[in-house]
């Protein structure tokens, strides 16, 4: 009886054992130093997770502290097993950078609680009460306003050109799917184009991707074919400028400059500068202070920049136009969203419920308009876009997605 | 005048003994390990023994790695076991993915709809009977073509693949949250409902239980039942079983039946045990894989173990090169497919040999 109860006993000693080397695996063992891993839906031949992996090598190398990227992580397990493996092997930072990662994200950081994730474009940060998961994004529509500043500005010349009559000032832009990130961006960019073309309108049509060069080539194609003179773009690859270069048709791009497969028809693209934000949860970490829930990057922060302008199709004096618009947005004394400069249904908009706090049922839960402008990635809300309203001015061609 | 003997010609080969075939297909390793290495050295100047050692560090690194490998290879030895029987029948499903992905759909339907509705024991299984069921309509409507009007069933099940797809991205953009973002998420992440349960605490032991039992079950089931007799029958030759008197379109229904189910559970799996979500993309076309694999293990269930483990092993592998050593995915890729190539090129040496003209032969 003596002999069962002491094996028994040790067999407990041993299973708690096991249990205790388990529940430690969370711990930061590196003493202070600092390692970051991240997580990329494709890998450089995405411009957005090019965009993503310049900043990850820029701002660890400055900061000197050691990194580990992982490319073609799927939206799925995957992504999860992977946030696992990095923490597994000492990173005290875990960063994905695509928006169905979060889900698996927020499941890994409830097994690793010593461990900080952070997540790009996510939506839940702010509901899931999780103080070691966070997201980011960035005043991006700010920049895109910017970029719109520089296609209407091109409208105007070729206006005054002759090449277009006013009413033909009309410009395409092949967007991705009918989520909120993607009309926030094209409504600024459309409003920036109208501040300055004043008859601008807009068509938009869907890929149903965020990465297909063929069908954003073809929507492209779709859009000149319609008579679009100006294109812009919200999905990942060279199709559409590519399409713009062989048609002769200026094009705004996304994510960085395409100036090199486009050389003549390239005006200027606006992206997100991650290596402020990048910089920042390192600094944290280091010095055990706070990452904060939602993080939104803005022209002040440097996260969000435009790329030089492009050598030959930018309109005269487009530069200086942009940096004036910058500094009235700077100042404030200029919203990009100011319920003035657009009407829905031909009204104008004076109350609207977004759906911040996301449901299945998508239902508004914040009064987002105040102050005479919708406020877009607003402090205490969440830093992704949420801006939904489809302004008078822009047709949608499809909505299949 | 003198036909001109060519230079070489092919024979046929008496069955090798298994010590001389396996040392065939060892050398073709050896040989295809020789290349990789020279490949990598010219193009990207690494140490290629540094290489392999990652590609052993992707499987098997940590014990997480482990179970990740064998999870993986489970999936992918279920789905290569469920195109087995129609293989042996001559019966080219090329559907695999299609019917893997209708399970998966059939069961992230029931987990969205009825979770947190029924008890969960209940509403798993719902999920496995609609799964399997899903699964094996779409193996079904080829074969009912195939068995009536003989239709080619190679195009049937590959078109199958795109309807899949397309249902799979229509119920994507109805559950997608947050509107427009394509994505469904992981669903009952807070109730965990629909959820397979997890064996002694483990989350990956479950689908290597599950490809255990079906590689057994396969084994037998072809070997040693009446069913899988009919079955190597009607591969042989479909006019001798219908002379024989077996009622050869039964035998093809009942078959893809069974392929298709199969595959359905391989969907279940998938959404149920280990994503918990639904993408066109979840089964990353393992449904075409799967054919290598049962291809390469000459549709022997237990052969199947190795060959699948093979793929993943290489799967595994080079998403770690990709990672530790900064190149490219597709760099990876490209020593897979030299691996592949010899190995799967080895095969026709172990059927045939090649006899070299003799000399003075004129």
């Amino acid at each position: 009886m003596k002999k069962l109860l002491s094996v028994f006993l040790a067999c407990l000693m041993v299973l708690s054992l096991a249990a205790c080397t388990a529940g430690g695996k969370g711990g930061n063992a590196n003493g202070g130093k600092v390692k970051v891993g991240f997580i990329f839906l494709h890998d450089e031949n995405s411009t957005y997770d090019l965009n993503f992996i310049n900043a990850a090598k820029e701002a660890c190398e400055k900061a000197g502290v050691e990194y580990v990227l992982k490319t073609n992580i799927p939206e799925g397990q995957e992504c999860y097993e992977a946030a696992c493996e990095l923490a597994d092997s000492g990173c005290n930072i875990v960063f994905a950078d695509s928006f169905g990662h979060e889900d698996y994200l927020i499941e890994a950081a409830k097994e690793y609680k010593n461990v900080e994730f952070c997540h790009a474009t996510g939506t839940k940060a702010h509901t899931e009460n999780l103080p070691n998961y966070h997201n980011a994004f960035a005043s991006i529509y700010e920049g895109r306003y910017l970029a719109g500043v520089a296609a209407g500005m091109k409208l105007n010349e070729m206006i005054a050109n002759g090449e277009i009559t006013p009413e033909q000032a009309k410009i395409g832009y092949v967007g991705a799917y009918t989520y909120a990130e993607v009309i926030s961006g094209y409504t600024s960019f459309f409003l920036g184009a109208r501040s300055e073309c004043p008859t601008a309108t807009m068509e938009v049509t869907f890929t149903g991707s965020w990465y297909d060069e063929t069908a954003e080539k073809e929507g492209a194609i779709k859009l000149i074919n319609n008579g679009c003179v100006l294109i812009s773009q919200h999905a990942d690859s060279m199709g559409a400028p590519t399409a713009c270069e062989n048609a002769g048709v200026p094009d705004v791009s996304y994510n960085g400059s395409t100036e090199s497969v486009a050389p003549n028809t390239f005006i200027v693209s606006s992206r997100i500068n991650w290596v402020p934000y990048f910089e920042l949860i390192i600094k944290a970490v280091q010095n055990g202070e706070k990452i904060p829930t939602d993080y939104t990057g803005t022209i002040e922060t440097g996260s969000v920049v435009l790329t030089d302008l492009g050598k030959i199709a930018p309109a005269e004096g487009t530069q200086a136009k942009m940096d004036a618009v910058k500094a009235e947005i700077q100042a404030g004394t200029r919203k990009i969203f100011d319920t003035s400069a657009f009407t829905v249904g031909g009204e104008p908009v004076t109350t609207y419920m977004a759906d911040v706090d996301t449901d299945a049922a998508y239902e508004g839960d914040h009064e987002v308009i105040s102050n005479g402008a919708f406020n877009e990635s607003a402090d205490g809300f969440r830093s992704a876009p949420y801006f939904d309203l489809r302004i008078d001015g822009i047709t949608l061609l499809d909505e299949s997605y | 005048m003198n036909k001109k003997e060519p230079l070489f010609h092919i024979v046929k080969r008496d069955v090798l003994p298994w010590y001389k075939s396996w040392g065939i297909r060892a050398i073709a390793i050896v040989v295809a390990l020789i290349v990789c290495g020279i490949i990598t050295t010219i193009t990207t100047g690494l140490n290629p023994f540094k290489v392999y050692g990652a590609f052993i560090q992707g499987a098997f690194g940590s014990g997480r790695k482990v179970w990740i490998t064998m999870q993986n290879m489970s999936v992918l030895l279920i789905i290569s076991l469920a195109l087995t029987p129609a293989f042996k029948m001559r019966f080219w499903n090329i559907g695999g993915e299609g019917q893997v992905l209708v399970g998966a759909l059939a069961t992230a339907a029931c987990m969205i709809t009825l979770g947190d509705k029924i008890p969960n024991a209940l509403l798993i299984l719902i999920m496995t009977v609609s799964a399997i069921l899903a699964g094996s309509i779409w193996g079904l409507i080829p074969a009912i073509f195939k068995a009536k009007w003989n239709t080619n069933e190679t195009l049937s099940t590959l078109m199958m693949n795109y309807i899949a797809t397309q249902l799979v991205a229509f119920f994507t953009i109805v559950w997608e949250v947050p509107k427009g973002s394509f994505t469904v998420g992981i669903i009952n992440q807070s109730t965990n409902a629909g959820w397979l349960p997890q064996l002694f605490g483990s989350k990956y032991l479950l689908p290597i239980v599950i490809a255990l039992l079906t590689t057994v079950s396969m084994f037998v089931y072809l070997k040693y039942s009446k069913h899988g007799y009919e079955i190597s029958v009607v591969g042989e030759s479909e006019k001798t079983a219908k002379y024989v008197g077996m009622k050869t379109e039964k035998i093809i229904i009942r078959t893809m039946l069974l392929s298709g189910g199969l595959c359905g559970v391989a969907g279940l799996i998938l959404v149920g045990g280990i994503n918990h979500t639904i993408t066109t993309t979840i089964n990353s076309g393992q449904g075409f894989t799967a054919v290598m694999v049962s291809w390469l293990a000459k549709f022997n269930p237990i052969t199947m173990i190795f060959t699948s483990f093979l793929i993943i092993f290489l799967e595994r592998g080079a998403g770690e090169i990709s990672t530790n050593f900064g190149l490219n995915q597709s760099f990876a890729d490209i020593l897979t497919g030299i691996i592949l190539f010899f190995i799967i090129g080895c095969e026709f040496f172990i059927s045939y040999r090649i006899v070299l003209r003799k000399k003075g032969d004129k």
